[in-house]
């Protein structure tokens, strides 16, 4: 819950300015990116996404690093992508 | 230094190390990394096997999931048996033991108890459920509390009225207070957290060198972000300064994140107390729902329990939470207490100092044992 998860930015939605499709590990799920509404993001951003909020712009190269480092965490990591894809499947 | 190898990098690993070393000198020095992610790192890397022997880190209270008390999980175990109420919660939290038994079992038994990722999550089911009530237990530090603030906001905007907010969310300010106030404690510095940072930034940790004279310097969650910030604490001991310095600053902003800080303050206000596990009640140290959104307060809506249970004797969380005993020194640890049947928080949470030992330290010490390297 408390991890913190590298997504990027795949489209903005273009009814809400608040929500847009990041791709996190290889799976598409909405985020809520209202927080970084001063960041005027696009669609290639990285940001980092805590329970299915964007709480940091990061670059790209940060992300490959904070991936790395996820993965190197093991079960943690796969408990919070597992428990991601199967908010997916309820949505 | 055979573990150095581990590092995707090991060159600047090394030469950290010997920096280190050359700061330490010859005097020892304690310092506490406050977040539950860097102790993950830190066991999971042997990073206190690879310090030299007089720079000694200590655990913190940074893992929301163990600071919860049990009285709280009584709480929301009574709201889940409820008759009609959907239980939502993070998944780090169904294990988490109260004074009889836990969510899952609370499940088993045939409450309405459902895991989710998001808060949002909850929200929908709170939508395609209207006949039902929807209860979320909202835990964590400010790296969460944002999320569930925004949600309340759009159930409120949404007048989704079967919807409803167990409130536990924390605050990091008044728990490091804590530690510094406790008279029975040396500490020469403190690794900050950085993901609360990334909402609250650099500005709140001000009082730690400007009141207490210790350094804090704000790290990442790699191996070589956390020897950096212990190199950069060391630096600025030896250079005689005092100060907040950003190790991570290439996600932590010196400002926060400001619209997340706005939403806090607009959901959420202090609670005037709050029990933590193991340490007691902190005053100002946790967030409630503001009067302004009282109906999806779960705790004005339901009739709670609100009983307050003492920690089980033999569990020594809260020593562990202060950094005053390591998990292997608690009399329970690995024996009667482990991740698969947790007596305490700390061994529940993969972001625990317990569980993080059990997974990953002990083989780090035992291994540095056996090769008569720093134990």
């Amino acid at each position: 819950m408390c991890l913190g998860i590298p997504g990027q930015l795949v489209t903005l939605d273009g009814t809400n300015p608040h929500l847009a499709v990041a791709e996190v590990s290889g799976v598409r799920r909405t985020v809520n990116i209202g927080l970084l509404e001063d960041e005027r993001l696009q669609p290639g951003d990285w940001v980092l996404i805590h329970v299915g909020f964007a709480m940091s712009k990061i670059d790209e190269k940060e992300a490959e690093r904070a991936l790395a480092g996820l993965r190197l965490m093991g079960r943690a990591y796969e408990d919070e992508l597992e428990s991601m894809k199967a908010s997916l499947e309820g949505s | 230094m055979r573990f150095v190898d581990e590092y995707r990098d090991p060159v600047p690993a090394r030469s950290l190390l010997s920096l280190i070393t050359e700061l330490a000198g010859g005097d020892a020095f304690k310092f506490m990394e406050v977040c539950g992610g860097h102790t993950h790192t830190i066991y999971r890397h042997g990073i206190e096997h690879l310090l030299p022997e007089s720079v000694e880190l200590v655990h913190g209270p940074g893992c929301p999931v163990c600071v919860i008390p049990m009285g709280r999980v009584d709480d929301a175990i009574s709201l889940a048996e409820r008759p009609g109420v959907i239980f939502t919660s993070f998944g780090d939290m169904m294990r988490v033991p109260g004074s009889r038994a836990n969510l899952l079992a609370a499940k088993a038994g045939g409450a309405d108890v459902r895991f989710v990722y998001s808060p949002l999550d909850a929200l929908r089911i709170a939508t395609e459920n209207p006949d039902r009530e929807v209860v979320f237990f909202a835990v964590g530090f400010e790296t969460t509390a944002p999320s569930t603030a925004l949600t309340l906001l759009q159930a409120r905007a949404r007048e989704v009225a079967n919807f409803s907010v167990f409130c536990n969310h924390v605050t990091i300010i008044p728990p490091i207070k804590a530690i510094l106030d406790s008279p029975d404690f040396r500490l020469d510095g403190f690794l900050g957290p950085g993901h609360v940072s990334t909402v609250i930034g650099q500005r709140p940790y001000r009082f730690v060198p400007a009141r207490y004279r210790k350094p804090l310097v704000t790290a990442g969650f790699e191996p070589l972000d956390i020897l950096q910030a212990i190199a950069m604490l060391l630096a600025q001991i030896r250079e005689g300064r005092c100060e907040v310095e950003n190790q991570y600053s290439r996600v932590v902003r010196d400002e926060g994140n400001p619209r997340a800080l706005a939403v806090l303050a607009q959901v959420f206000e202090l609670r005037p107390h709050f029990e933590w596990r193991g340490l007691g009640f902190i005053s100002q140290s946790a967030l409630r729902l503001r009067d302004d959104f009282a109906g999806f307060d779960a705790e004005r809506r339901y009739e709670l329990p609100g009983v307050r249970v003492a920690d089980p004797k033999a569990c020594q969380c809260g020593e562990v939470l202060k950094g005053v005993i390591k998990p292997w020194q608690c009399k329970v640890f690995g024996t009667a207490c482990t991740p698969e049947h947790p007596i305490g928080t700390c061994m529940v949470s993969s972001e625990g100092a317990c569980a993080a030992y059990y997974n990953f330290g002990r083989m780090h010490r035992e291994a540095a044992v056996a090769i008569g390297s720093k134990a």
